[in-house]
C-alpha cells in the first residue's frame, strides 16, 4: 500500500485526533507523509501534545491497521474527502477548525445553495408547523436543507425535504457506520439513498455527547444561513447559531411566545440581533443568490403560450411596474372595455392583481 | 240663482274634479265658501271680488254661498280662483250662455283680473282627461306644459274678461296645440361634455355602461380625480326622455312649482342635493307631502357627492325607493305616492382625508376612522348599487396625453342603441331597462353559456361575491352585451362586469 499525504491524513483522523492537534503535529514535518516514515522518537519528543495521542500514533503506525481501516470504509460504501482533494468543499476550508477529513455517503456535496434548519429535539406543535412551512418553502426554491439527523426539528426538516423530493444533507456527530438515534434508522437509509450523510468523525466513532456540538460548526459551515426553529435556553441549536455568526452567516430565528420554554432560545437570539423569521421573504431578502432564484422562479411560472397576443402585450407592460388601466389604453391604443375584460381575465388566472385606485401589478 | 262649474285639485300627482257651486240669494251681502277649503282658498274671496270689479263687471250684492263638492275632500291651491269667479259671474248672469259640463277651469286671479300661472297644471290636465273632460281653460303661462296632452282642448287665457268673452262666444280662442312631441323636442343641448375631461377612461366607460342600463353606480377615488366632473357630464350621454317619461317628469316638477320655462321637460333630471340634506328633503314631505329629491330625480340621476358625508339615516331611507322605484309618504293630512325611478350616482373618497392608497399623498386617517367612514354605506345599500368603480388621481401623463377624448355625443349614440335593444326586449313587460329585470326573470333574460358559467364560478371563489351580487353581475353583463350589440352574453361581457364589482372586496369585507 502506498503511503501518501492523503492516506496519512485519513490515518491520523482515524485515530480520533482532532484537527488542531493534527495541524500542530504536522508543523514539525516538511511533508505530511513524513510523519509515517519518521523516527519514533521524533514523535515522542514533540512538545505540546498529549502522551496518549503520541502513543496512539506510534502504536498504530502499521500497514495492517491502515488497510483494515480502509477496508472498513469500503465495506460501508463511504466516500472520503481530505483537505488536499480538489473536490473538498471550498465552504469548509475557511471555517475555524476546518475538518481535515470528511466522510460521506450518498450524493455528495455540490456547490448548491443550502440553508441549515436546526432546533429543539423536543418540539411543540408550533415548531413542527413552522419547520414544515419553512422547509417546504425553501425546497420550492431548490435550496438544500442541512440538518443534524437528531430527533425533533432536525427529523421534521429532513422528512419534509424528502417528501418534497428536495435535497438534504445530514451532518452526524458519529461515525457513518453507526446509526444514531436508532429511531431514525429508516430516515438514515432514505437520506443515504436520496441525499447525503456527512461527518468528520472516523468510521467506528460511537455517538458521544461531546462530539455533537462540534459537528454544528460543519452544519453552519456548509450553509448560507441558519434557521433556528425552536430552541430552549441552553441548546445545541444556539451553538450552531453562534458558529454561524462567527462564520459570518445569516441567522434567522422563528419568534415564539415569551412564556414558551421552547422559544426562549430563539427569542433570545432575536434580542441578540438574529433576524426574526416570519415569512420566507425574510430569508430571501438576506441571501442574494436566493433572491435571484426566487425572481427567476416566479417568472418561470408564466407559460406564455397560454395567453393571447394582446394579453401578452399587457403582461409585458405590467411586468415593468404597476400601471393604471387608463395608461394601458394609451399604450396599447385599445378601447377600455377590452382592456378591462383582459385585466379581469388575467386577474382570475392569478397572474396579475389589482392594487388600490385601479392600478394593476404582477401578483 | 245657481250655477255649477268644474275645476280640479291635486292629491299628489292625481287630480280630482271639484264642482264649484254658487248660489246668490237675497239677504245681507255676504261671501261664504264651504267645503273643507284650505286657507289659500278662503283667501280667494278677496281676489275674486276685486278681480271681478277691476275687470269691469258687477260684483253681485247678494248673499253668496260657494260650495266645493265633494265636501268631504280637503282642498288646497289657488287654481280654484278662476272657477269661483266664473261661477259667480254665471250666477249673476254676466255670462249668459250655458257652460258645458266638460270644461274645467284652472287659474289663479290677481287683483286686476289677470289669470296667473298655477303649480301642477300638467298633472291636473292629464287626470282631467282621464276623467273624461275634453276642454281645459288654463292660464296663458301654463299653456306650453299643458299642450302636450292629447285629446284635450287647451284654451289659454290671459285675464278674466277673456274667459267671460269666450264663454259668451264674443271671443274665439283657439285650441293651443303642439302638433308633435318631436317638434318641440329640439335636440337637448348640454354645456358639459365628456370631451372636456382628460383621462379617466375607465370611469367614463363605467358611466357609459351605467347610462345604458340605468344602473346605479358608486365612484370611489381620491379628491381631484374627476368624480364630480364626470358625474355632472352623465346627463349628456343619457338618452333623451321619451314622451311618456317626459310627461312623468314634468308632472312632478309641475307639482313642485319647479317648471322653469313652463314647458315639457325634455332632458333627464340631474339632482345633486348637498350632503347636509335631511331625510325629508330627499324622500319628500311636508304637511301635504311634496316630492323630494328622489322623485325630482325620477327618470334621471340622483347624484350624491361625498356620499359618506350624508347622515347615515338619510342614506338608509334610500333603500326602499331604490327597490320599489316609488315612495309612499304618509302625513296626518294625506298619504301620497310619488314615483322615484332614479339612477343613483354616488361618489366618495376612500377615507376621510381622501388619500388612502394614494401613492403621492400621505393618508393621515386612523384605521378606525377609515372603518367608520366606509361603514356609512351599509351592505344592503351597497348591494343595490350595481356598478362600483375606483378611480386614480389624474396624472400629468393623462393631462398631456395626445389621446383623443371621445365626446359625449358619440358615447350617447352607443347608449341609445343599447337602450333600443332593451326597449325591444322588454316590450310587453312592465320594465324598461336591464337594471329593472326582476330576479325571477333574470335566468331567462341573462343566459350564460358554459364557459361564462365557469368564469363566474372562478370569480366567485376569487372575490367571494355574495349571492345577490350574482344577479347584479348578470344585469350589468347584459347591458355590456347590449352596448356591444350582442344578443348573447359572452365571456368578455361577464369579465368586464366583474371588473365593476371587484372593488368592494378591497374596502368592504
Amino acid at each position: 500500500m502506498k503511503i501518501d499525504d492523503r492516506s496519512v491524513l485519513i490515518w491520523l483522523n482515524s485515530l480520533s485526533i482532532n484537527n488542531r492537534t493534527i495541524d500542530k503535529l504536522l508543523l514539525g514535518f516538511e511533508k505530511i507523509a513524513d510523519i509515517w516514515y519518521c523516527e519514533k522518537n521524533k514523535i515522542i519528543n514533540m512538545p505540546g501534545i498529549r502522551q496518549t495521542v503520541k502513543d496512539r500514533i506510534v502504536r498504530n503506525r502499521t500497514h495492517s491497521y491502515l488497510e483494515d481501516y480502509f477496508e472498513k470504509i469500503n465495506k460501508n460504501n463511504i466516500n472520503v474527502l481530505v483537505k488536499l482533494d480538489e473536490n473538498y468543499p471550498e465552504r469548509l476550508k475557511h471555517i475555524y477548525d476546518s475538518p481535515n477529513v470528511i466522510y460521506y455517503k450518498g450524493e455528495g456535496l455540490k456547490n448548491e445553495i443550502s440553508i441549515g434548519i436546526v432546533g429543539s429535539r423536543k418540539s411543540t406543535d408550533y415548531g413542527r408547523w413552522a419547520c414544515e412551512k419553512f422547509t417546504s418553502e425553501l425546497v420550492d426554491l431548490d435550496v438544500t436543507i442541512v440538518s443534524g439527523l437528531a430527533l425533533g426539528i432536525d427529523t421534521i426538516s429532513h422528512r419534509k425535504t424528502l417528501e418534497k423530493n428536495g435535497k438534504t444533507i445530514a451532518v452526524l456527530g458519529n461515525g457513518l457506520d453507526n446509526i444514531y438515534p436508532k429511531r431514525n434508522t429508516d430516515l438514515y437509509k432514505e437520506i443515504e439513498e436520496k441525499g447525503t450523510l456527512l461527518t468528520e468523525f472516523p468510521v467506528g466513532t460511537p455517538p458521544l455527547a461531546y462530539n455533537f456540538p462540534q459537528r454544528n460548526r460543519i452544519i453552519s459551515g456548509l450553509v448560507s444561513g441558519i434557521v433556528v426553529i425552536e430552541a430552549q435556553e441552553k441548546s445545541g441549536s444556539l451553538i450552531t447559531a453562534h458558529h454561524a455568526l462567527e462564520q459570518g452567516k445569516d441567522v434567522f430565528a422563528v419568534p415564539g411566545n415569551i412564556n414558551s420554554l421552547f422559544s426562549k432560545g430563539t427569542n433570545q437570539l432575536i434580542r441578540d440581533g438574529a433576524r426574526p423569521l416570519m415569512e420566507i421573504e425574510d430569508i430571501i431578502e438576506e441571501i442574494i443568490q436566493l433572491k435571484e432564484i426566487y425572481e427567476k422562479n416566479n417568472k418561470k411560472e408564466l407559460d406564455y403560450s397560454e395567453y393571447s397576443e394582446t394579453e401578452l402585450k399587457i403582461i409585458k407592460i405590467i411586468e415593468k411596474g404597476p400601471i393604471h388601466s387608463d395608461q394601458l389604453v394609451y399604450k396599447l391604443n385599445m378601447n377600455i372595455s377590452s382592456i378591462n375584460t383582459m385585466l379581469i381575465g388575467l386577474e382570475l388566472k392569478g397572474i396579475i392583481e389589482e392594487g388600490s385606485n385601479g392600478v394593476f401589478m404582477m401578483s | 240663482m245657481y250655477s255649477k262649474i268644474k275645476t280640479c285639485t291635486l292629491q299628489g300627482l292625481e287630480g280630482n274634479i271639484i264642482e264649484v257651486e254658487s248660489d246668490l240669494s237675497n239677504g245681507l251681502p255676504q261671501f261664504n265658501i264651504v267645503g273643507l277649503a284650505d286657507t289659500s282658498i278662503k283667501e280667494s274671496k278677496e281676489r275674486v271680488r276685486t278681480a271681478i270689479k277691476n275687470s269691469g263687471y258687477v260684483f253681485p250684492l247678494n248673499r253668496i254661498t260657494i260650495n266645493l263638492a265633494p265636501a268631504n275632500l280637503k282642498k288646497d291651491g289657488s287654481q280654484l280662483d278662476l272657477a269661483i269667479a266664473i261661477s259667480i259671474l254665471k250666477s249673476s248672469e254676466t255670462i249668459l250662455k250655458p257652460i258645458s259640463e266638460d270644461i274645467i277651469f284652472i287659474g289663479e286671479l290677481s287683483l286686476d283680473g289677470r289669470v296667473n300661472r298655477v303649480e301642477g297644471a300638467l298633472p291636473m290636465v292629464i287626470s282631467m282627461r282621464n276623467h273624461g273632460i275634453n276642454k281645459c281653460i288654463v292660464p296663458f303661462e301654463n299653456k306650453d306644459e299643458c299642450a302636450v296632452v292629447e285629446d284635450v282642448e287647451i284654451i289659454p287665457v290671459k285675464n278674466l274678461s277673456e274667459v267671460v268673452n269666450y264663454l259668451n262666444e264674443d271671443l274665439d280662442i283657439l285650441n293651443y296645440k303642439v302638433i308633435n312631441y318631436e317638434d318641440i323636442k329640439n335636440k337637448s343641448i348640454h354645456n358639459l361634455d365628456f370631451a372636456d375631461m382628460k383621462g379617466q377612461i375607465g370611469l367614463k366607460r363605467a358611466l357609459e355602461v351605467a347610462a345604458a342600463g340605468f344602473h346605479n353606480i358608486l365612484i370611489l377615488g381620491p379628491p381631484g380625480s374627476g368624480k364630480t366632473m364626470a358625474a355632472k357630464r352623465l346627463p349628456s350621454i343619457m338618452t333623451d326622455l321619451d314622451f311618456e317619461e317626459a310627461i312623468e317628469v314634468t308632472k312632478i316638477y309641475s307639482v313642485s312649482g319647479l317648471l322653469k320655462k313652463n314647458a315639457l321637460i325634455k332632458t333627464r333630471p340631474f339632482r345633486a342635493p348637498h350632503h347636509t340634506a335631511s331625510a325629508v328633503s330627499l324622500i319628500g314631505g311636508g304637511r301635504i307631502p311634496k316630492p323630494g329629491e328622489i322623485s325630482l330625480a325620477h327618470n334621471g340621476v340622483l347624484f350624491l357627492d361625498e356620499m359618506p358625508e350624508f347622515n347615515k339615516n338619510v342614506l338608509e331611507v334610500l333603500r326602499q325607493p331604490l327597490e320599489d322605484a316609488e315612495v309612499t309618504i304618509s302625513r296626518a293630512n294625506a298619504t301620497l305616492t310619488y314615483p322615484s325611478d332614479f339612477m343613483l350616482v354616488g361618489s366618495m373618497n376612500p377615507c376621510p382625508c381622501g388619500y388612502y392608497g394614494d401613492p403621492l399623498h400621505n393618508c393621515t386617517c386612523s384605521q378606525r376612522s377609515i372603518d367608520n367612514y366606509l361603514k356609512k354605506l351599509s351592505n344592503p345599500l351597497l348591494d343595490r348599487i350595481d356598478i362600483h368603480v375606483e378611480v386614480a388621481p389624474v396624472s400629468y401623463e393623462d393631462l398631456k396625453s395626445e389621446y383623443k377624448e371621445e365626446n359625449s355625443n358619440s358615447i350617447k349614440d352607443r347608449v341609445i342603441k343599447a337602450r333600443e335593444k332593451q326597449k325591444i326586449r322588454f316590450k310587453g313587460l312592465s320594465i324598461n331597462t336591464n337594471s329593472q329585470i326582476p330576479d325571477r326573470k333574470i335566468r331567462e333574460i341573462c343566459k350564460l353559456n358554459k364557459e361564462s358559467e365557469e368564469i363566474m364560478n372562478m370569480a366567485f371563489k376569487k372575490y367571494k361575491f355574495s349571492a345577490r351580487t350574482y344577479n347584479k353581475l348578470l344585469k350589468v353583463a347584459r347591458t355590456i352585451a347590449d352596448l356591444n350589440d350582442s344578443d348573447d352574453i359572452e365571456n368578455n361581457h361577464i369579465l368586464e362586469a366583474i371588473r365593476y364589482r371587484s372593488v368592494d372586496n378591497k374596502y368592504w369585507e
